[in-house]
């Protein structure tokens, strides 16, 4: 047994006589990796701890990001607004003039609109999504005592923090952070001379992504392998919760396309430190031709997108899987079309792979070519129907407790509707000739992927907050939190639409001066109240999120929301090994819910005599 | 709280899938070094990938039978010579490491030592014939990452000019015909020519380099296998060094590590078959 006391509760009692004994605590002699202040808070082997890390630091990420696009959505909504007051903190990227009107540096500009992508989709939705909750939630729901190498899983936090490390520095580089885009595209990327940002800042850049892929590379083989090897007796792989499904085949997809953008970007290393010229062809600067001829940007852009279109599955994965947990477990109801849920999230993640140059369209691609992947993104649309008619007809009918958690997790499945819809517009190549990078292309993805994967992160977050700290986050600030966001979300990005089919690009800094763009004015400034509204909603929720951790409700039961997963079992002060003594076994699937007149039946409980096995 | 736990039970415990064990015997370490070799094997496809590419793009591209035709100690042309050897020696550390591993299972101390000794003999081997490669056509045919002598003709002519290094002047050539620019001193000599054929029938021209792309491309794919094997001699070295000392000897899973850098030395070997498709034989 362990050397913590944990109050017993009457799992522990069915454990002892149901589960079974795997000889932990001989080996472990109680809470070896916890017994310091640094290995039990800083270098932790543990997963629960690991979970909590990726989050904070997701979250200090997510500030970050979400600051920045406030700073630009005022460049946007108010041109002609002085941002003199931003001068304390952005510095000289602030040019006053004699008047006193502060602008914000185009180049800056840029740096921030680049800036946001990378640490949005990077930092905070791969690591603070997938990273949180694969580590939380693997081991806990699979019954194992840990991941299956701890120390694998240290390093693969460490190596992501380490690469918020070198992205952060890159912001007070006196040249500024990369400036050429997220997805960092030669010649703005290859050649340090192209722009302010292509310099120091682009190489801080591409140092910190390349350490970032080996955190994923390392986590995603840890997660993989121990959904594999480590689930408890009677855990099947098709008793598994979808959350587990979820997140295991968001590792494999991580494992096979990560490692393509690291060889992209080890040639891109070579352009720019080395003097080769993979990605480099007919460059002239200062109507100066370079010596750089041969190469090919397209290149690049073919192995960047290899690992960017997994990319957003990667992201939204985890979140669909969450989301289908958390819709089950609080509308009281098993979830509907459990395998058809499993198979199309690894329908979806097999077609992520033959997809990818839809986002090079138009860059000269093969328009026969085209074709080809222009039929594969609408297939796509297929399994992402059969998960949103799962998902309704799971509400359908069902008890639904209208908590933070189920609302955010229905508020998932509308974003997902709206922005997948004009999934559909975008995969066609003709119409892309209009809508290729304008605001239609922006307000598709942010409600996709961005928005739709931050509330399931939020559903997952308000959901499992119970289990991660013992205690309860703030029910009501959790509810206007809700409602806020999911307006202020369709405020920003539903308009977005309309600028977007009017033609006006993305990226631009300023509309004011186009006389075809300036109308949209008000629109602009629209979006931009409601992009600030948004943000204070999110600091609403941080505060929350901190203030519950210390000051939440208590927990006074294991399990809370009567959900059947094994994390449930659980003692509520967190322990190494996860369970006190024997391991649990499973005798049934995860969402016997409202079954044969019983509310809800954990997956430790036995079958009943002639009770039918729903799995 | 529903815990009717009546006597009946399916028997939770049998199945490859069912849980409580490992499928298929495979430990979880050995499942991660396969996951890792995926990965690595998605690392290496986007570089042949983009080998592919770049090389299909280019009107011209060196013919290997000249590049790599030089053997240490030969006078002459040797196609495939040199590289067979290299090859032979690392396929043999293959095999040296499969008796490793086998008097692993067998736990032959012994036995394991001086057959993963042999496959470290390999490795280093592959390394020094990998070095000498590099030393010739970097030192000798100034062959860079940025600039590449060798060129490939596409028309058919005649020298106007000899080179010392086996051109004399009258020589003919046909299109298809690869030829490497000397270095004297700081001058590349870039001989001249005329064509007679064609469309530019009578022009004279000069020499022209060959595509960069072929250098950068193959010291940097060549370079990146280098390195794994490099990696891989290192970790041979640590656990021959653990077998030695008996480290294994007490662990529950006996000789497993040497399984599994097994995997991934016969990995290494693996990829080198197809760097070696790509730049020696096509």
């Amino acid at each position: 047994m362990s050397n913590i006391n944990v109050t017993t509760y009457p799992e522990d009692k069915i454990f002892e006589e149901s589960g079974y004994d795997d000889h932990f605590y001989e080996h472990h002699h109680g809470d070896k990796y916890q017994s310091s202040f640094i290995g039990h808070y800083i270098f932790s082997m543990d997963h629960k701890m690991i979970s909590k890390q990726f989050l904070i630091t997701g979250i200090f990420w997510a500030i970050i990001g979400a600051a920045m696009s406030v700073i630009f959505r005022l460049q946007l909504g108010f041109p002609e607004e002085s941002l003199a007051w931003l001068k304390p903190i952005l510095g000289k990227w602030i040019v006053v003039n004699d008047a006193g009107i502060g602008k914000l540096a185009p180049e800056f500009y840029y740096a921030l609109v680049t800036m946001h992508g990378t640490i949005l989709v990077f930092f905070v939705l791969t690591a603070g999504l997938s990273g949180t909750f694969s580590n939380l939630l693997i081991p806990l729901q699979i019954g194992a005592r840990d991941m299956a190498s701890p120390f694998l899983n240290m390093l693969s936090y460490w190596f992501f923090f380490l690469a918020g490390v070198v992205m952060f520095l890159s912001l007070f580089v006196s040249t500024g952070p990369f400036a050429g885009g997220w997805t960092a595209y030669p010649p703005l990327s290859a050649l340090p001379q192209a722009s302010s940002g292509s310099g120091t800042g682009m190489t801080l850049w591409i140092v910190s992504l390349a350490f970032f892929v080996v955190s994923v590379l390392l986590g995603g083989i840890n997660y993989v392998t121990t959904v594999l090897n480590l689930r408890t007796k009677g855990m099947t792989m098709w008793r598994m919760p979808l959350t587990i499904w979820a997140l295991f085949i968001t590792a494999i997809i991580g494992i096979l396309s990560f490692p393509v953008l690291l060889s992209g970007f080890f040639m891109l290393m070579f352009d720019r430190g080395l003097g080769t010229s993979f990605y480099l062809n007919d460059i002239f600067i200062g109507g100066e031709a370079l010596d750089r001829v041969g190469g090919s940007p397209i290149l690049y852009q073919h192995l960047f997108w290899f690992l960017g279109h997994p990319e957003v599955y990667i992201i939204i994965l985890p979140a669909m899987g969450m989301v289908s947990e958390v819709l089950a477990v609080h509308s009281r109801k098993p979830i509907f079309g459990y395998r058809a849920m499993a198979y199309s999230i690894m329908a979806i993640a097999f077609l992520s792979f033959i997809v990818w140059a839809h986002h090079m369209f138009m860059s000269g691609l093969n328009p026969f070519i085209s074709n080809f992947f222009v039929v594969f993104t609408l297939i796509i649309a297929v399994p992402s129907a059969v998960k949103v008619f799962n998902w309704i007809t799971t509400l359908y009918g069902g008890n639904i407790r209208m908590v933070t958690a189920s609302l955010f997790a229905i508020g998932f499945v509308s974003m997902f509707i709206s922005g997948g819809l004009t999934g559909i517009y975008l995969g066609n190549s003709t119409i892309d000739i209009q809508m290729h990078d304008t605001y239609f292309v922006v307000a598709h993805f942010h409600i996709v992927m961005g928005v739709a994967a931050f509330f399931g992160m939020f559903a997952g977050i308000y959901h499992w907050f119970p289990k991660m700290y013992g205690r309860f986050m703030n029910e009501t600030l959790g509810r206007i939190h809700f409602w806020g966001t999911l307006i202020c979300a369709y405020a920003i990005f539903w308009p977005m639409h309309y600028i977007g089919l009017a033609g006006v690009p993305r990226r631009y800094y300023d509309f004011s001066t186009f006389d075809a763009f300036k109308h949209f004015e008000d629109l602009n400034k629209f979006i931009t109240i409601a992009a600030i509204i948004a943000f204070g909603l999110q600091i609403l929720f941080v505060v929350n999120f901190f203030y519950s951790i210390f000051k939440g409700k208590k927990l006074t039961t294991r399990n809370p929301w009567h959900a059947n997963t094994l994390e449930w079992t659980t003692p509520i002060e967190h322990l190494h090994g996860n369970w006190p003594g024997n391991l649990p076994v499973v005798y049934r699937w995860a969402y016997d819910y409202n079954k044969d007149d019983r509310e809800y039946v954990p997956q430790h409980i036995k079958l009943n005599e002639n009770e039918v096995d729903n799995h | 709280m529903a815990t009717d736990t009546t006597v009946h039970s399916v028997n939770p415990n049998d199945g490859t899938w069912k849980g409580g064990g490992e499928p298929f015997k495979a430990s979880y370490g050995k499942l991660m070094m396969w996951y890792f070799l995926v990965s690595d094997a998605f690392t290496f496809a986007g570089f042949l990938i983009a080998y592919g590419a770049l090389r299909l793009s280019m009107p011209s591209w060196p013919v290997p039978d000249f590049v790599f035709s030089s053997f240490p100690g030969l006078e002459g042309s040797h196609p495939l010579l040199f590289v067979t050897l290299m090859t032979f020696i690392l396929l043999f550390s293959s095999f040296t490491m499969v008796r490793a591993v086998q008097e692993g299972h067998r736990e032959n101390k012994k036995g394991v030592a001086f057959w993963l000794f042999l496959t470290v003999i390999g490795g280093a081997g592959f390394l020094g014939c990998q070095a000498w490669e590099w030393n010739k056509l970097i030192g000798e045919e100034h062959m860079t990452i940025h600039t590449n002598p060798f060129g490939t003709h596409v028309e058919n002519g005649k020298y106007l000019e000899g080179n010392g290094h086996g051109i004399n002047e009258g020589d003919l050539f046909h299109a298809g015909d690869t030829y490497l620019i000397h270095k004297h001193g700081d001058e590349y000599q870039q001989l001249k020519y005329q064509v007679s054929e064609g469309a530019d029938a009578g022009k004279i021209k000069e020499l022209e380099f060959g595509p960069k792309q072929f250098g950068a491309l193959f010291f940097f794919i060549t370079g990146f296998h280098g390195f794994h094997v490099f990696s891989g001699v290192m970790i041979l070295l640590i656990v021959l060094a653990n077998v030695l000392s008996n480290v294994y000897v007490e662990r529950r899973n006996g000789y497993e590590m040497v399984e599994k850098v097994g995997l991934y030395w016969h990995f290494v070997d693996l990829v080198w078959v197809f760097v070696f498709l790509c730049f020696y034989l096509l």
